[in-house]
């Protein structure tokens, strides 16, 4: 039984059955089982499923036929997994058929505004166009207000965004990304943004624990390991870099075992002669005890932040 | 006189719902839609005026409905036509195209014969609607 066959004129639906059919549960169990941590978004989400769930159903027979409002706005410091959680939040709109295609286009205020006067319009419905049927993800949308700049073609796109979310709500879902501040600031300088938005999730940042949980599960991702002391020395490594500036959560994991790789490679080179199996999948401590973090660490001065910029005002 | 031009064209004039199923089958042959329009019926009027841009990487239909509900606003008397066009190195060709609006009124062609030297004659069709100027050719 599909959805769609659950009729009008059925007076009780098994919701268990819909559920199993809406094929959510295996996307809600992906979710807990690759995103380590963030257990409030994960409630979130299920809930947002449950109600997007009993409000198709309540459609089917007969109860309401008023669209719930989809949009929403995830908010967060940088590397907290909004982007992988949004595409996880397309696939789930999709199986519940919110929308026709669940694909993620990811926009920031680079394709959204344009350079010259009349160039922003074309370029938003563009990017808009291209979103339909699944979700644009918008990253750091704020950056699209610019009040110190009354002529900047920002408010262009913000004003075309707010009649598609309005008027073309069959078509695309909107997700907004940001951090949380500056996130409220552009909510409150564009009070139009805010009432269109019902879903407002707020992304925690990852404890030590969870950060370690996440390297291991890249490592073993990528069939590599640590050992014990590496294990201990990249505690260490972490305690040490949350501290310091340009932390970006699971982003800055990801890049530190990076490095890890590139420095177990070359060690490995240097060393040259026989290597075994082990060894090409193993993690040495001095790999990343020869990290930056662990010499006085990272300023802002002499950093590369190519990949951990919290904000594009830094790079 | 209604206009058969393009695919379908024998067929009752296509509602929302036929247009998006077509679109959703160039969209799946990964066929690039044009929306184009014109007031010149003529069958050798090849070439139509192009509105917006080609969509390219395009996912869902709403895409090119909302492209097509605009430019039917903005020439609510034109004909309009929807393209597929088909990019496949070997093709490379329009693959599919079909009209999706046309004026209230087609008042049709009449027949030109021309007289020639030894009693030849040549003949050709003339559209009624083009003795007006383009973009006033279909006002009533």
């Amino acid at each position: 039984m599909s959805l769609e066959e659950v009729t009008v004129e059925k007076t009780s639906i098994d919701l268990d059955e819909v559920y199993r059919e809406s094929n959510i549960q295996p996307i809600l169990d992906e979710l807990d089982r690759d995103l380590v941590g963030l257990a409030p978004v994960k409630t979130r989400i299920r809930e947002i499923a449950s109600l997007l769930l009993i409000a198709r159903l309540r459609e089917q027979s007969g109860l309401s036929t008023e669209r719930p409002t989809l949009h929403m706005c995830f908010t967060g410091r940088p590397g907290t997994g909004k982007t992988t959680v949004a595409v996880r939040m397309a696939k789930i709109l999709h199986h519940l058929r919110y929308v026709r295609k669940g694909h993620l286009v990811v926009a920031t205020r680079d394709d959204l505004v344009g350079q010259y006067v009349g160039h922003t319009a074309p370029k938003t419905k563009e990017i808009v166009k291209k979103a339909m049927g699944g979700v644009l993800f918008i990253d750091e949308a704020y950056y699209l207000y610019r009040p110190e700049n009354e002529r900047d073609y920002g408010q262009e796109a913000i004003e075309m965004l707010l009649q598609v979310m309005e008027n073309q709500r069959d078509d695309l879902v909107v997700i907004l990304a940001g951090y949380k501040e500056r996130m409220d600031t552009f909510f409150q300088s564009n009070p139009g943004f805010r009432s269109r938005i019902a879903h407002h999730i707020d992304f925690p940042d990852f404890s030590l624990n969870e950060l370690m949980e996440i390297a291991e599960l890249m490592l073993s991702q990528q069939m590599y390991s640590f050992d014990d002391e590496s294990r201990k020395v990249f505690a260490e490594y972490l305690a040490l870099r949350v501290q310091q500036p340009l932390f970006a959560n699971a982003r800055s994991v990801r890049n530190a075992i990076d490095r890890a790789k590139l420095r177990q490679a070359g060690r490995l080179i240097r060393q040259g002669g026989v290597v075994s199996r082990e060894e090409l999948a193993r993690i040495d401590a001095d790999d990343i005890r020869q990290s930056r973090v662990f010499q006085g660490g990272i300023t802002t001065a002499d950093s590369n932040p190519a990949n951990e910029t919290p904000g594009r005002l830094l790079s | 006189m209604r206009i058969t031009q393009g695919t379908f064209s024998y067929l009752p004039d296509f509602t929302d719902d036929d247009i998006k199923a077509q679109v959703q089958y160039c969209l799946d042959n990964d066929w690039p839609i044009s929306i184009e329009y014109t007031d010149d019926p003529h069958p050798r009027n090849v070439y139509w005026d192009l509105w917006d841009l080609p969509m390219f990487d395009m996912k869902d239909p709403a895409a090119v409905m909302f492209e097509l509900n605009r430019c039917r606003e903005a020439f609510p008397n034109h004909y309009v036509r929807v393209n597929g066009y088909d990019r496949r190195f070997g093709r490379q060709t329009t693959a599919l195209s079909f009209i999706v609006q046309r004026p209230k009124e087609e008042p049709g062609f009449r027949v030109e014969r021309q007289e020639f030297e030894d009693r030849v004659v040549k003949y050709t069709i003339h559209a009624y609607a083009t003795d007006r100027p383009e973009g006033m050719r279909y006002e009533s």
